[in-house]
């Protein structure tokens, strides 16, 4: 076996594979994404200057939910068919394959919130210099979120009881990024320096980058026990 | 409480020639309050398949698992070429396949894809010795079926197809002739034993005989101690 690598390619080639399979659950965390930011306006009020006010929380907190949304099917469907198994004896080093598992689901589930965030910021009157804030912030902050998602998800695999565990395992600890996250976006609404807020996200992302596959590697090996 | 022992007295070679591939030692595995085995040792040398047997709910299974590094023994060591696998478990794992009870393939892949992405976990091959298996097993016209359609035993044939791709030194196979016919149980014995002609060990859970060659046998009987 070459590297240590090796293996992140090819599973994370056949996960892309499979959730373009099934375009309609991949769809799935986008459209809720759209849907909450789209209800919060005809609830709230249509004045411009409320809606900026509030927009860089619903974006961010819109981001947090989706990104809960598909975590059941992260190692769920290869707990129940036997693939995890052979994943975890493959011979390759376990942290990384599920990185690669973890990286394909942020493609799929994450990335694309990424690219539509601006057309919702500007239906939420959010002025057009906090967009590339915005986007900057998800970009480095959801990978942190699918990480934490992916250990909720390797903890609860196999004991049956879903997704209202998870999510209470998971918010917590996914609080600080929806903080910094919108804090830098309200920075940059109002015209000021949003780098601090970002650069705190992008310590968070290192920080679970490099602790959390052996976490949840550690977490997936105790699901098959 | 005496317990199954492993080494069985059903090998006729001069066993002392062969290599020991494998050992296990003193193994002892609890499932809540009851003891599944204990003081359980097995040794396991080259052309050998091992038959575990032994009725339901004994911990055949759990057994398997504890020897793949699946699952944790609350005592013993197994040690692979004379290395612990806790200390080599990357190592340990590229030498053998496993096939449990379930297939471990993707409902929306077809067969094609879930073998080559199977084995690209393991070695590189390309189209054509792939075809060549699928062919084997007898899958050539299901190839490109999702396997979500495919049968049960078809879906253990392409099991099967993974196990032989795999260039593993040692196969654990846990109830390999589950739904598989005449012909493909005909098909596990004949692949055994060609196994073992080339110098490889097999550990097999099953119920029924295995048909390999009396040489290469080995049995271990486990005891319900419910």
């Amino acid at each position: 076996m070459s590297g240590p690598l090796s293996g992140f390619g090819v599973v994370l080639a056949r996960d892309l594979r499979l959730a373009f399979r099934r375009p309609g659950e991949m769809a799935n965390p986008l459209l809720f994404f759209i849907l909450i930011t789209a209800i919060f306006p005809l609830g709230l009020s249509p004045e411009p200057e409320l809606l900026r006010a509030v927009a860089p929380g619903i974006l961010w907190g819109a981001a947090l939910l989706s990104s809960l949304l598909a975590l059941d099917l992260l190692f769920g469907s290869d707990y129940e068919d036997g693939s995890l198994e052979q994943l975890v004896l493959s011979g390759h080093s376990l942290p990384v394959l599920v990185l690669a598992k973890t990286t394909a689901h942020w493609v799929v589930s994450a990335l694309p919130l990424v690219v539509v965030a601006p057309l919702l910021a500007s239906a939420l009157y959010l002025p057009q210099e906090a967009w590339g804030t915005l986007m900057l912030g998800l970009l480095i902050g959801t990978p942190t979120l699918s990480l934490l998602g992916a250990m909720g998800a390797a903890l609860t695999t196999g004991l049956g009881t879903g997704s209202a565990l998870l999510s209470l395992l998971v918010l917590p600890l996914a609080t600080p990024i929806l903080i910094f996250g919108a804090r830098g976006v309200d920075l940059a609404a109002q015209g000021m320096d949003p780098v601090g807020p970002l650069y705190l996200l992008a310590a968070i992302l290192f920080l679970a980058l490099s602790l959390l596959p052996l976490a949840i590697a550690a977490a997936v090996r105790i699901s098959l026990d | 409480m005496p317990c199954s022992d492993g080494t069985g007295s059903e090998g006729m070679l001069s066993k002392d020639t062969q290599e020991i591939l494998m050992q296990a030692e003193a193994l002892e595995l609890w499932r809540g309050e009851r003891c599944l085995f204990r003081d359980l040792s097995i040794e396991l040398p080259e052309e050998t398949v091992l038959h575990v047997s032994g009725p339901n709910g004994c911990g055949k299974t759990s057994l398997l698992r504890v020897l793949c590094g699946l699952s944790e023994p609350e005592k013993g060591e197994i040690r692979w070429r004379g290395r612990s696998i806790r200390n080599d478990r990357e190592d340990y794992q590229q030498a053998f396949a496993w096939m449990g009870h379930l297939n471990g393939f993707k409902a929306d892949l077809s067969a094609r894809e879930n073998l080559a992405f199977s084995v690209s976990l393991r070695r590189k091959t390309d189209n054509e010795v792939r075809n060549n298996i699928l062919d084997q097993v007898g899958l050539t016209s299901a190839a490109d079926l999702p396997c979500r359609v495919l049968s049960a035993g078809q879906k253990r044939r392409l099991s099967l197809a993974t196990i032989m791709l795999s260039a593993a030194r040692l196969w654990i196979l846990d109830e390999p002739f589950t739904n598989l016919d005449a012909k493909g149980r005909d098909m596990i014995t004949g692949l055994l034993n060609s196994h073992c002609a080339s110098g490889g060990t097999a550990i097999v859970a099953a119920h029924q005989e295995l048909g390999v060659e009396q040489r290469y046998l080995q049995h271990l009987e486990m005891e319900d101690k419910s």
